[in-house]
This record gives structure tokens, sequence and C-alpha cells, in this order.
């Protein structure tokens, strides 16, 4: 295997995943009342499709997508529904969002689905569909519908399937412990993918600090001996699992600004999206739980578990011995870009893939604001390549004309910049609060735009039917001036 | 269980602008340990009215401007200012020189534009320039450094400060015998005379490389400057840039006529070159900000201390040549914005 592919830009950060990889992945109770939000996946909220005091079989479908960009939910667990309401939502840091409840009868009685034996006779087109029934969405954190993906690159040809298993957060490890463990389901998932969108070649890419995934996964590819698949290191370098900036490292080209990873014959896909997938296609189970990490000094046994989407966190952190008395704060997600929740109530949702019980420790605590010097750390960390200096200052003015000169909308968010600046400025809070005011005024540039050429090319229009009309009169009175002579 | 929350990132590096400048400070010790070893103790004097000006005048205009005095006291800003110009004074100056110079640095240069963060010129220089534009003689005129024997005495520490407060030098010593023009100056004085290169640097002011005494302060400034570079606090740009513009309009003249220019070497360890490229130049407030507006505005910075020093009115022009440069940082910056990921060309 050649030596880690890297990026521009990015941090080398403290990876701290040795306490929850210690232990093999468990399984988690299933929770004794599920909570699915509606709206945890991009896109639309789902629709219900169930009423209150309905029973549900585990993997039955529970809400159907209200649009293209939307998603499927399944019951998690076997019971009865017993309320549709608003609920502590993870993807609202805790603040409610409609929900449907679902009460454990126990049974774990199955929702049957069909199985596929052979994926390679149905259809590409044929099999996106059926893949689009299983309510998958990007498990890597972004939660787009994976159906809507495999959509957008559908008609191109010669695509690369890559499949990130760079998980580059610090303290996330679900990834890696996945890959350890259930190397073959990610291969077969792949290998569904690769079907699916016709793709030429898949290149799987993992980082270089996880040499035991490495090893998983190098030898599920022998054992799966399908040539068109491949594995590739990436730097540990955070944020080298973006998508953008993992494409860059792999494929040494750039997704344009204005563009989608497909514009250049990319589209990516998660290591966990792709193990969900090969658990629908193979054995008919919707996507109703995950693996979670549960880690931070705050939690007294960090570990990974596999998960029933709806349970409750505060239920995670009691299996794993519950809180230890220096717990703070609680994240889901890793310390660079993950949420702070504002209760243990909230439930694991599809994107949940990791939880930070956080110490005083763990957590570094900003120092009181300085001006910015300039010093430039952050424009060498910046994977976008911007000048987060400047666009701070332009922030500051909200100056919507330098912000865009300085691409305020090509940031990632990443964190980068916050975490070298000597003058502790949140900047990515900055940058947040200022995107809203860029893409209201470029809205209504465009809209302006649009208008004005809608008026020109009328305007023209009719210039140009009055131009035809006088012609044929002209030709009309030719004829006749003729006649006359 | 609840729990206080907060946008991300929840980690940042525990990095502050008060560590970036003591770095700076301990990086300048060198410099000042060899300024002192052969220059005698009058820098100690100076570099204390200094920073004592300077934290004074740093209290009165954050008063003034009604900002927590403690916390932007301790960011150390103004002791790197303080130091710099000291740096850059006679070591037996007048004690008025280096207050009013680093008064006028402090309060016009750094707090009339708005504080830290928003000065458009360097404070350090500007209170430089002010002092060279307004006292020309009393900036010129160097103590020989010690190596050269040339001192009937070498003053004590007491005596030093006795005679920076007071003006007047202990009983047996005239102005005169003890003061010497810098190796820049004597230079461009005696080429101006006619003299020969070599008759020139015959003058025991000079060493192997440049200026006695100036070539060694300036390797030890050339250490703290890697110091620098290798703890990251500044980047290779602007120090590479600089240096090499300057060697290379040194080296383009030497080859033109060795007889009137003095070569690469002697241009970057004369003077302030090393310490400009590393600690005046670098100062991130004032200069470009993209790596590649580091690269023109530090060039320019070479360019122009060569033209100075060479055919301008002054013997060293580092001051002015970083002043003129800090005009030209927006333009700079408006027109060296990097290309952004995804997008063909530069905005």
């Amino acid at each position: 295997m050649q030596t880690a592919v890297r990026a521009r830009g990015g941090l080398r950060l403290e990876a701290h995943k040795e306490r929850s990889t210690r232990d093999p992945i468990a399984t988690a109770a299933p929770p004794a009342h599920a909570v699915l939000t509606l709206d945890q996946h991009a896109g639309e909220r789902a629709v219900p499709i169930v009423a209150v005091g309905e029973r549900v079989a585990l993997g039955q479908p529970i809400a159907r997508p209200s649009t293209l960009v939307s998603a499927w939910l399944h019951a998690p667990i076997a019971g009865e529904v017993v309320a549709i309401e608003p609920r502590p939502a993870a993807n609202h840091g805790g603040a409610p969002a409609l929900s449907i409840v679902i009460a454990n009868d126990g049974s774990d009685a199955r929702h049957r689905e069909r199985a596929i034996e052979d994926f390679t006779a149905l259809a590409p087109a044929e099999l996106r569909q059926w893949i689009g029934r299983a309510g998958i969405v990007g498990l890597g954190g972004a939660g787009f519908p994976t159906v809507a993906k495999l959509a957008s690159a559908a008609e191109r040809e010669h695509l690369a399937l890559l499949i990130n298993g760079a998980e580059c957060e610090p303290y996330i490890s679900c990834d890696e412990m996945l890959m350890r463990e259930r190397a073959d389901e990610v291969v077969l998932g792949a290998r569904i993918l690769m079907h699916a969108l016709e793709a030429r070649e898949c290149v799987i890419a993992l980082e270089d600090n996880a040499p035991q995934a490495q090893q998983a996964m190098q030898a599920a590819l022998t054992r799966a001996g399908d040539e068109r698949l491949r594995l590739t290191q990436v730097a540990a370098i955070y944020p080298a699992g973006g998508e953008r900036q993992l494409i860059a490292a792999v494929f040494g080209k750039e997704v344009p600004h204005d563009g989608l990873p497909r514009d250049i014959g990319v589209l990516c896909h998660n290591v966990a999206t792709a193990a969900a997938v090969a658990r629908w296609v193979a054995r008919g189970e919707p996507l109703v739980s995950r693996i979670v990490t549960i880690t931070g000094a705050g939690v007294a046994h960090a570990r990974n578990l596999d998960v029933r989407i709806g349970t409750p966190i505060a239920q995670l952190i009691e299996e794993c011995g519950g809180y230890t008395p220096r717990i703070t704060r609680l994240l889901m997600g890793g310390t660079m870009m993950g949420a702070a929740l504002a209760t243990d109530e909230a439930a694991v949702i599809k994107t949940t893939n990791c939880i930070v019980a956080a110490s005083a420790r763990d957590l570094e605590p900003r120092q009181p604001e300085m001006p910015c010097i300039r010093c430039g750390n952050c424009a060498e960390v910046c994977p976008a390549f911007l000048l987060p200096q400047q666009l701070h200052l332009n922030a500051q003015a909200l100056d919507l004309a330098g912000l865009e000169r300085y691409g305020l909308m090509d940031c990632i968010e990443c964190g980068c910049c916050d975490y070298v600046c000597p003058s502790q400025i949140p900047l990515v809070e900055r940058f947040r609060q200022a995107k809203p005011h860029l893409a209201a005024h470029l809205r209504a540039r465009a809209a302006a735009q649009a208008a004005r050429q809608r008026y020109e090319s009328r305007i023209a229009r009719l210039q140009r039917l009055e131009a035809e009309q006088r012609q044929r009169l002209e030709e009309k009175r030719r004829l006749a001036r003729r006649k006359d002579s | 269980m609840q729990f206080p929350t907060s946008p991300p990132p929840h980690v940042v590096a525990p990095n502050t602008v008060g560590r970036v400048m003591r770095i700076v400070i301990y990086a300048l010790l060198p410099t000042i340990v060899a300024h002192v070893l052969f220059f005698g103790p009058g820098l100690l004097v100076q570099s204390a009215l200094a920073v004592a000006t300077a934290l004074a005048a740093e209290a009165l205009a954050l008063r003034l401007r009604g900002k927590p005095l403690a916390f932007y006291l301790g960011d150390g800003t103004a002791i790197v200012t303080a130091l710099l110009l000291a740096l850059c004074l006679p070591p037996l100056a007048p004690w008025w020189l280096v207050v009013s110079g680093t008064a006028f640095a402090i309060l016009l240069a750094k707090h009339a534009f708005g504080g830290v963060g928003m000065n458009l010129f360097n404070p350090a220089m500007v209170g430089y320039a002010v002092l060279l534009v307004s006292f020309p003689a009393q900036l010129l005129s160097w103590l020989p450094p010690h190596a050269l024997d040339i001192q009937t005495a070498e003053l004590s520490f007491a005596q030093t400060a006795a005679t920076i407060f007071t003006g007047r030098l202990p009983e047996a010593l005239a102005w005169d015998a003890i003061t010497s023009p810098t190796p820049l100056d004597a230079l461009k004085t005696n080429l101006a005379l006619g003299m020969t290169m070599q008759e020139a640097l015959a003058n025991p002011l000079f060493g192997g490389l440049g200026g006695r005494g100036w070539e060694w302060v300036n390797l030890a400034t050339l250490i703290g400057g890697i110091a620098l570079l290798m703890l990251r606090i500044i980047r290779w740009h602007i120090p590479v840039a600089m240096l090499g513009s300057l060697a290379l309009c040194a080296t383009i003249m030497y080859a033109v006529d060795p007889g009137t220019y003095p070569g690469p070497l002697f241009h970057l360890t004369s003077g302030a070159s090393l310490l400009g490229a590393f600690f005046i130049a670098t100062d991130p407030v004032s200069a470009a900000t993209s790596d590649r507006g580091r690269l023109i505005y530090a060039s320019g910075i070479g360019v122009l201390t060569y033209i100075i020093r060479t055919w301008g009115g002054y013997p060293d022009g580092v001051a002015f040549a970083v002043l003129l440069m800090n005009f030209a940082v927006p333009l700079i910056d408006r027109y060296t914005i990097p290309r952004i990921y995804g997008h063909a060309e530069r905005p």
C-alpha cells in the first residue's frame, strides 16, 4: 500500500480514540420507549404513516419521505405507537421536535422484508429504488438521504465511488470499530453501491492511524476478490474525512465550488452507510440501528455500542457505567464540529456517531477574546484555502461584498481557524451568523438579475415583433406600389 | 440531566496573544545580550525607560478609551514595541528621546488607530521615524563597539545611566572622543568623500562581514529569528523575501561596481537588516496577510531598504522601508487573495 495521501490545510489533533476502542462493539439493550424525530435527516421532514395506538413490528415503516430529499423511518423496536408529539431532539440540541414514540413490547417481532441473494441480478435503477426503501441516510454525520445522492449521480458514466472511512474528528471511533469488526459488510455495501451506480472503480479511504481497521479491510477485500475495489490511506489530519478534502487527497482534483462531487465523476459515501446498504439488501434489515461511540472522561466505561435508533442517550450512558463526577458537558459528534446537547433525554438519531460525555479537561475553555492580530495561523490551516482573518474583518463590518470576495460561502465550518486563533476569536460562530445575511443578499441579487433578464428579453422580443411587423408592412406597401406602377 | 451548551468547536489550542508576545520577547534576548556586550549597558537603561513609558502610555490610552486595563496591559504588545524601539536607539541617547519616541508610538501609531490589531503602521518604526526626522544628530551618534578599543574607558552602568539622564558625560570624557557613526553611516560618508571601497572598509569600524560588533549583534538576532520560525510564531515568507531581495539588489550592484557598492553579506549583517527581517517586518498587524502578499510586501521592504541605504539621505533604511510598505498593505491584500478550494481562479 502506498504512503498516506493528504489534502492542503488542516490540523494534527489528538485522536482520543484509545479509550473507546479497547473493547469490542457491544449491543445496547433495546429501549423501553423509542423516540423517532421526524426530521432527523437532511432535507424535508418525513410524514407519519402510523397512528397512535397502532401496533408496529421491528423494521416496519412508520413514516414516509415527503419529497425526493427525505427518508423513510422504520420502527426500531416492536410495540405500540404511544404518541406523536414534540420530544427533545438531538438534532435540535435537545429542543423539542415532532417525534413518533413507540412503547417496547419486548418481543422484537420482525417485519419481514425480502433479502436479495444476488444483487447483480437487479438492474441498477431497480437496485437504487430498492435501497431508497431502507431509510438510509449519510451516516458520517451529514444525514443526506442516500437514495437522493444515488439519484443525483445516476446518469453519470465512469463514476468512481469513494467510501469514506477517514474518521478525522477527535473522540469518534464508530467507523474504525465498524471496519475492524464488520469489514465484510462494508465491502459488500461498497460493491452493491457500485452496481447501483454502474461505477467503474471504488476507493475505500481510511486514516493512517487505524492499522487494525486497515488490516481487517484488506482481508475483507481479498475475500471479496473484486479487483475494482482498492484501499487508500490518508494522513490523519483533521478534516481529512471532509468530503471535499478527502476527494482532493484521494483523486487529486477539487469539487467545483458551485457543484457536487458527481461533477468530477466521484460519489462519496460513508463506510457505515455502505454497511447499512449491505444489511438492507442482503438481509432485508432497514436502518433501525447504528454504532455509536460513547466516550469522554465524564462516562465510566468508554466504548462503542450497537444502538437502536431512538434510544435515549441517558440509557446509553447507563450502559457504559453512568456518568463520572467529572461530567460537565454533553456533545453529539466530535469536539470540533459536534453539537452541545442541553439534555440527555434526547434520543439517538441516524446521524448520532458519537456521544462525548466531556469533563472540564476534555474541553479546553476559551480565553477572553482579543482583537485579531492578523497572524495568519487561521489561513495556514484552512482546508478551503480561505483567509479567515479577512473574513472576520468583513463579518465584523457585515461588508457583504467583502464577505463574498473572501469566499464566506466556501467555509465548511470545520473549526480549524478557531482552534489555532491566538486571539481566541469564535470565528466559526461569527461566520455562521454572517452566512444567512450573505445568502439572502446573493439570492436577492440572483432574483434581481433574473428579473432584469426577463425584462430585457421581453423588450427584445417586443422589438423583434415590431420590426417583423414593420417589415411585413413595408413588403406589402412595396408590392402595392409595384402593382400600382 | 441538563447541560450547558455552546457553539462548536468545543476545544481550542491554549494559545494567546500574550504567549506569542512573550515568545517574541524571549527571542529578542540574544540580540539584547550581544548588544550589551558590544555597546555597553546603555540598552538596558533605554529598554527600561521604553517599557515603563510604553506601559504608562498604554494604560493612559486604555483608560481614555474605556477599555479593561489589566486585560490589555497583559498582552505584551506594548512591551515588544518598546523593546524594538529601544534596540534602534544609540545606547547613550538622552532619556527624553526614548520616552517621547515610545509615547508617540503607543499613543498615536497604536491607540489613535484603534489599539492592538488595528494599527496600519508598525508602532515602533513610527516612533523611530519621528525621532530620526526630528533629532537626526542624536540618533546617528553611536558608541563604537567595545571590540575596537577606541574608548578610553568603558562606562559603568551607573555612569551610563547618569549620562542618559543628565546628558553629560563623566569627567574627562568628551562626546567626540567616544561616539562614532554606525558602520553604514561611515561607509556612506567615506564613499561620498571619494574614498574607494577598500579604503573605506579599512576603517576599524568594519569587521569580517559587516560592521564590527554589529555583525555579532545581527547573528544573535538571526538565532532569535530562527527560534521564532521553529516555534511557528512567524512564517518564512517575510524574512526570506526581505533578506533575499536586499541581497539580490546588493549582489547586482556589487557585480556592476564592487568599488562603490558593498556586497550582499555586508548588507545582510549591517544595520537593522536581520532585526527588520525577523522582528519588525514580521509584525503581523501591519504586514500583508496572505502568503503571496507577504512575499510582495517583504520584497518591497528589502528593495526600499537597499535604495535608501545606497542613494537616500539616511544611512539605514529599514524603518522607512517598513513604513512605506505598510502604506501598500491594503492594496497588496486586495490583490493577493488566494484561490479558494473549488474555484478555478483567484477572487
